[in-house]
């Protein structure tokens, strides 16, 4: 085969690094972005944990901004920094070069992609400049609240947060298509799916997922619109607000919740899903032993993503829906569990009898197992809809989905980065720097959510901006989240090193070398490193293997590349025997 | 190694932070300790194996970390051990889910023989409404809600006609017997939240929602809004009391106000302004604008500031202006604060209140309202 990429390789800065149809231009675009606007939700997050620390101190939180500072803090985090940067930062990089591809299949799409994303991004942004400020609905943004005088932003703040939110939807979809369509069609020679890593299969999973459950936030965000500015009633039921009967009619605020949570519910695994394939990744890499069960780790994936459709309305159990859906709801949720467990326990035995090297990525993968596992577990008390009841809309939802899709999703993007950040730049990222990094970033997220729980146990309802002269919250109660505040303002400055770490090792990081943890799969392989454009050189790569061939008995190195064709180890030497 | 210390660290502290921490649950006062129940084996399952993991984790690192000369074993599944752990975790699984479900089988069947209240929400305040002497509760919407007709009762429906009004954000219940509690809202979602209850319920606009419960202990106890509705939710409070039999029916004896007995707000007053003192019913038409303009949100009728200064005990202090100068809280003070927000702005406070569409009559009763929370004495006097 001729090699006519090098001849379309871009050459001006612009074509480069602007407007670039390079995959790996484009996630490194992604990340950025995403890493930025997640900087803002940070701030906005200590900023709302001061008023809750030390309520009254700080003049200038008051009520109306201390809403939308909650708002604007967790629609970004979940849309535009954790999906984004999983799908459109790691999917974007990884995919073509995990499947042994020259880039996505349709690269202009893929360049198109990223510009929708950016434009969403400013457009949520500007609702900070708008009269009456962002949207302070909640990042559920409920209706009829979301839309009615009473909730900051109800005028052009939840316009531009719901146009935000479908630009968004159509980025996400020219990549989804692109990502899907890279795995499944542009595989090189030998790339069977079950020789795919988990990160590609934990992406693709997610991908599909967000292809169909983005749908339902569209349409929403849709109708919603069509109820703020044309006066239709999709979600507003005959309301009086502040003294005034409005025009509203038969519509309904739960079908809202409905269509939002089919989309929020998958959402948490869109999350999820490249997460355990990125940790998977890690802990065979840096355990240097094969994933252990990969098959099951394939299905479990699989499973969580179909029964991940069919749990949504244990959002709901206090809603006011049908209360004979609980039964089915809870089920499906405990469900769910038991692929899940499966995941944990083999990264666990993946660990067993492992030569574990305890490298920043590594410990970032294994802090996410830890955190990963106390929010799986607190679920299971939120998924159980007679125990949701009295914690329902307390600090232990906050505690518990902070643990399971805020801390952890980022103790693996983090852990992804140090292990990918030398092959995006051939330089490697500061060790000390990281090690830093990761201890303030591990305990101090216990520090701040572990207790957590118990406010939420103790009844401390979530959303409010001040908890005066509640007679059943004793003092105490205070003072812990004085202490929590102090972790998270600790926490979010530490966040600098890494940043710092990121900037600085690009040029003054010392360099990788071609493969420097001894990764086996076929990322690695490269043979320019950073890949140039059209990634493989001359020829595609052959694979003859998995991707998990560490410590073959037998093999000389303790890992074989995927493109090796040493008749030893490989995924046919497989499962089956019960002894090593 | 450290990674395997801390983690065994972690796990600790977490044992003795559960063991001595003062947070907890509000001791139960209805019949649903069998929700504690469930989620006592809920915590000790996954406390099981939060502790199991991360010991297991941090064994590993100990006894696999990486040594020269060292070599990972190459296994790449055990079959036999994967379906013990999936049925393992099969078995904890039903061993939580099987309470939880016979527990909401009782929760969404309300008996027969339980009493019936509603709970009407609406930015920031609750309401109550009781079946009378024919214990039934009448028809209500939203388009029949007006000044001399808050709750929205359906004027044709001769059952509404009995149904005892209570404007005050207070409720009371009587003590072992099974309540059924309706919930309406008339304008966004709010949700009925008495944590020594356990259960609870949203209030949905458009729709009556409910659940049920016994109240086992007398008290008066916090009712919650915990669901965000708009810039005052945190400040949307109300107390069910629980009473004996006797206590119950004493406070029923004087719930008087129906329909047909509603005192809507006055529109003019200006008899009740002749005497240049605050009137029962200025004063409740100040109270319930306070309410439906919002004021609320930000003002207490407590002494405790929020966005803005609390109002109990406003009115006669001396206040430190932003700026230094002190000004006394009177009628003109209030006047030109309201009408002209921001003007005399107290210190620490930021200049945030929007200007109110109010007529100088719609002013008096809140000034009037706002009197009434810190002289009360004084003004008995005023008016003889």
């Amino acid at each position: 085969m001729a090699y006519p990429e090098h001849e379309h390789a871009p050459h001006s800065f612009w074509t480069r690094y602007v407007w670039s149809q390079d995959h790996k231009v484009i996630a490194v675009q992604y990340t950025i972005t995403a890493i930025a606007v997640g900087l803002v939700a940070l701030v906005l997050s200590n900023l709302m944990r001061l008023q809750i620390g030390f309520p009254g101190r700080f003049a200038f939180i008051d009520a109306n901004h201390y809403y939308q500072f909650v708002t604007m803090h967790g629609m970004i985090m979940v849309i535009y920094l954790l999906t984004a940067l999983f799908l459109g930062g790691f999917g974007n990089y990884l995919i073509p070069l995990m499947v042994g591809a020259r880039d996505m299949v349709f690269p202009f799409l893929n360049m198109l992609s990223y510009w929708m994303y950016l434009l969403a991004v400013v457009v949520l942004m500007g609702s900070f400049f708008v009269p009456g400020g962002p949207t302070g609905a909640g990042w559920t943004l409920y209706p009829p609240q979301a839309i009615l005088p009473g909730t900051p932003g109800s005028g052009g703040g939840i316009v531009l947060m719901l146009v935000s939110l479908a630009i968004f939807i159509v980025a996400a979809t020219m990549g989804g298509l692109n990502y899907v369509t890279t795995v499944l069609q542009a595989r090189t020679r030998g790339m069977t799916l079950m020789r795919l890593p988990l990160t590609v299969w934990g992406i693709l999973v997610a991908t599909i997922m967000a292809l169909l459950a983005f749908p339902a936030l569209f349409v929403s965000a849709v109708m919603m619109l069509f109820d703020k500015l044309l006066g239709t009633s999709f979600f507003m039921p005959a309301v009086v607000s502040m003294g005034q009967a409005l025009a509203y009619k038969g519509g309904s605020p739960i079908l809202f919740q409905h269509l939002f949570w089919f989309f929020g519910h998958p959402e948490v695994y869109i999350v999820a899903l490249p997460a355990f394939g990125i940790v998977s990744d890690l802990i065979s890499t840096h355990a240097r032993k094969n994933i252990f069960g990969y098959r099951m780790m394939v299905w479990a994936i699989v499973i969580i993503g179909v029964l991940s459709f069919v749990v949504w309305a244990h959002h709901m159990y206090v809603s006011g829906m049908n209360p004979w859906f609980g039964f089915f709801f809870a089920t499906t949720t405990l469900v769910i569990a038991v692929p899940t467990a499966i995941k944990v326990y083999n990264w666990l035995l993946t660990l067993w009898r492992g030569d574990i090297h305890l490298t920043v990525p590594m410990l970032f993968a294994i802090g996410f197992v830890s955190t990963f596992v106390i929010g799986g577990l607190t679920g299971l008390f939120l998924g159980n809809v007679s125990t949701d009841m009295p914690l329902s809309n307390t600090y232990f939802v906050v505690a518990h989905f902070h643990m399971v899709m805020g801390v952890s999703p980022i103790l693996a993007i983090f852990g992804g980065i140090y292990h990918w950040y030398p092959k995006v730049t051939g330089r490697m990222m500061d060790d000390t720097l990281g090690k830093l990094h990761f201890w303030v970033t591990f305990v101090g997220s216990y520090a701040i959510y572990f207790p957590m729980h118990y406010l939420g146990i103790l009844g401390m309802p979530r959303r409010y901006y001040a908890y005066d002269n509640y007679a059943f919250i004793p003092p105490s109660a205070q003072q812990l989240n004085a202490f929590i505040t102090v972790a998270a303002l600790v926490v979010g400055a530490f966040q600098l090193v890494f940043l710092y770490n990121l900037a600085r090792s690009a040029f003054n990081g010392k360099p990788s070398g071609s493969n420097p943890w001894g990764s086996a799969s076929l990322e690695w392989q490269t043979p320019e490193n950073p890949p140039g454009h059209g990634n493989w050189g001359p020829a595609l790569p052959e694979v003859h293997r998995w991707p998990y061939d560490y410590s073959v008995p037998g093999a000389e190195a303790d890992f074989l590349p995927q493109t090796s064709t040493s008749p030893l180890g490989g995924d046919d030497a497989k499962p089956d025997k019960d002894t090593p | 190694m450290a990674l395997a210390i801390v983690l065994v660290a972690l796990v600790i502290s977490a044992v003795l932070f559960h063991a001595f921490s003062p947070w907890w649950y509000t001791p139960l006062a209805s019949n649903w300790a069998l929700i504690d129940t469930t989620l006592s084996i809920t915590l000790l399952i996954t406390g099981a194996v939060f502790i199991a993991v991360n010991v297991f984790i941090a064994w590993c690192i100990v006894r696999f970390r990486h040594r020269d000369g060292h070599r990972a074993a190459f296994q790449p599944d055990n079959r036999r051990l994967e379906r013990w752990l999936i049925a393992l975790t099969g078995v904890g699984i039903a061993a939580m889910l099987t309470p939880g479900l016979f527990v909401y089988a009782d929760l969404i069947r309300p008996p027969p023989s339980a009493a019936v209240i509603e709970a009407i929400g609406q930015q920031w305040q609750w309401r109550f409404r009781l079946p009378g002497p024919d214990g039934q509760l009448g028809s209500t919407d939203v388009r029949f809600i007006g000044p001399s007709n808050p709750f929205g009762l359906n004027p044709a429906d001769p059952r509404g006609r009995d149904d005892i009004l209570i404007s005050e954000p207070e409720v009371h219940v009587q003590v072992n017997q099974p309540v059924k509690i309706l919930l309406r809202s008339q304008d966004v979602l709010h949700d009925f939240f008495v944590q020594p209850f356990r259960t609870r319920m949203n209030m949905v606009p458009g729709m009556v929602t409910s659940f049920w419960l016994t109240p086992t202990k007398t008290g008066r106890y916090e009712i919650l809004c915990a669901q965000l509705c708009g810039v005052g939710h945190f400040n949307m409070r109300g107390h069910v009391v629980v009473d004996d039999e006797t206590g119950y029916r004493a406070w029923l004896g004087k719930q008087r106000v129906t329909l047909a007995s509603f005192t809507p707000p006055p529109r003019t007053t200006s008899t009740a302004m002749a005497g240049g003192s605050p009137t029962t019913a200025l004063v409740s038409q100040g109270q319930a604008l306070a309410q439906s303009k919002g004021c609320v949100a930000c003002h207490s009728p407590t002494t405790s500031a929020g966005v803005g200064p609390g109002w109990q005990g406003l009115y006669g202090k001396h206040e430190r202006l932003a700026g230094g100068t002190m000004a006394l809280v009177d009628e003109a003070y209030l006047r030109e604060a309201i009408t002209v927000p921001n003007s005399k702005l107290v210190e620490g406070f930021q200049p945030v209140m929007p200007k109110i569409d109010l007529n100088d009559q719609e002013v008096n009763a809140l000034i009037a309202y706002i009197r009434s929370l810190s002289t009360k004495p004084a003004a008995t006097t005023a008016q003889q």
